[in-house]
């Protein structure tokens, strides 16, 4: 556990910024509605952020390792049930199992 | 239950009748509230114990896994926040992170529906819980006549979802075995499926992702140390450069 303290700053440093970001632009809501420019982007921006956080997430796999075959089996079932079922649920609990089983049992360090 | 209203009028005035009061606004608003909390609460109890889990495996506290889904309640930065903090990153790292990977809900400002929830507290409790799931139920087409106070209800109840189940998965996480590894992949997971759901949503609009997805990798290539801040920069500057230069041409709608 890092210091105590330093743990509490974060979760409240997390929350002072998600949530002026969720109740400053109210203020702001007209010029906001009537701007091209927010239009456009706040119809492109949601897809645009999850593929980029997704990127991340995937940014420290190796190229050379076979334990690298975990995420990508795991990403491969996730994707696959989703485009099946459109289950958001269970894709994700799919793929995380797949990858539970398979970082644990299969490719172990 | 409920008792007709033919039966209780066939009495000649029944001695001390509750007055007929405006139908209970409370409890009702709140039944209505749950059954469309449900279907969210599915997906938010199990990515809440993995959520929890994850903070005990991580070696944080379990109170830590309660404090950040109750305060910083926001379920993709969240996961985020477990490793800044195992890895002690700096508060203003943080608070960038925060910003980049929350600013998606400055839109939600457009057209989530604040106008309809009365009051101060409400309203500083409705933008405090204005979560993904929240801003999706109350702008759907069937949330269109939810009177304020439901919509109050449907943030509270996801809110403890997320909240009870964070707290039991940290409880219960100490119990998973030392050689069980690899829940992470859960914030993965919800990303491909939330990525998926996006794109499909922009109806054939392929060359967004495809400038996220460049955008991503150059960031990873060339600023590895800041890479999402330089991805999301990237990609709000590719998004205007597109903007303005198709401005030029007549749009398609």
């Amino acid at each position: 556990m890092p210091d105590t303290r330093y743990a509490i700053a974060a979760v409240l440093v997390a929350a002072a910024v998600t949530w002026g970001l969720r109740a400053l632009p109210f203020a702001a809501l007209t010029p906001l509605r009537a701007s091209s420019i927010v239009q456009y982007l706040s119809t492109r921006m949601p897809a645009g952020v999850m593929v980029i956080l997704l990127v991340y997430c995937l940014r420290d796999l190796s190229l050379t390792q076979t334990r690298t075959l975990a995420p990508l089996i795991a990403l491969a079932v996730t994707v696959g049930l989703h485009l099946w079922r459109r289950n958001a649920l269970l894709s994700i609990l799919g793929g995380t199992a797949a990858h539970v089983i398979l970082a644990s049992a299969v490719f172990a360090p | 239950m409920n008792i007709s209203p033919a039966v209780a009028g066939s009495r000649s005035r029944p001695a001390p009748a509750p007055a007929p009061v405006p139908p209970a606004a409370g409890p009702s608003e709140a039944r209505a509230a749950f059954k469309e909390s449900a279907g969210a609460g599915l997906g938010f109890i199990p990515l809440g114990l993995a959520f929890g889990a994850l903070v005990t495996q991580s070696g944080l506290d379990w109170w830590w896994a309660g404090l950040s889904a109750t305060l910083a309640f926001g379920g993709s930065f969240e996961f985020l926040l477990i490793g800044m903090v195992t890895a002690a990153a700096p508060l203003a790292a943080i608070a960038l992170s925060a910003f980049m990977v929350n600013v998606r809900h400055v839109f939600y400002a457009l057209s989530f529906p604040l106008h309809r929830v009365t009051g101060r507290l409400g309203k500083t409790y409705a933008t405090f819980a204005l979560c993904d799931e929240a801003y999706a139920l109350t702008t759907g087409k069937q949330a269109r006549s939810w009177p304020g106070r439901r919509i109050l209800w449907l943030q509270l109840f996801l809110h403890l979802y997320w909240a009870v189940s964070a707290v039991a998965g940290a409880l219960l996480g100490s119990l998973i075995p030392e050689g069980v590894t690899g829940l992470d992949f859960a914030l993965t997971a919800m990303f491909t499926v939330l990525a998926l759901d996006a794109v499909r949503d922009l109806r054939g609009d392929l060359p967004t992702p495809a400038l996220a997805l460049v955008s991503a990798l150059a960031a990873r290539l060339l600023f590895p140390g800041q890479m999402l801040l330089a991805a999301f920069a990237l990609f709000t500057a590719a998004l205007l450069a597109r903007h303005f230069t198709n401005g030029r041409k007549p749009t398609r709608a």
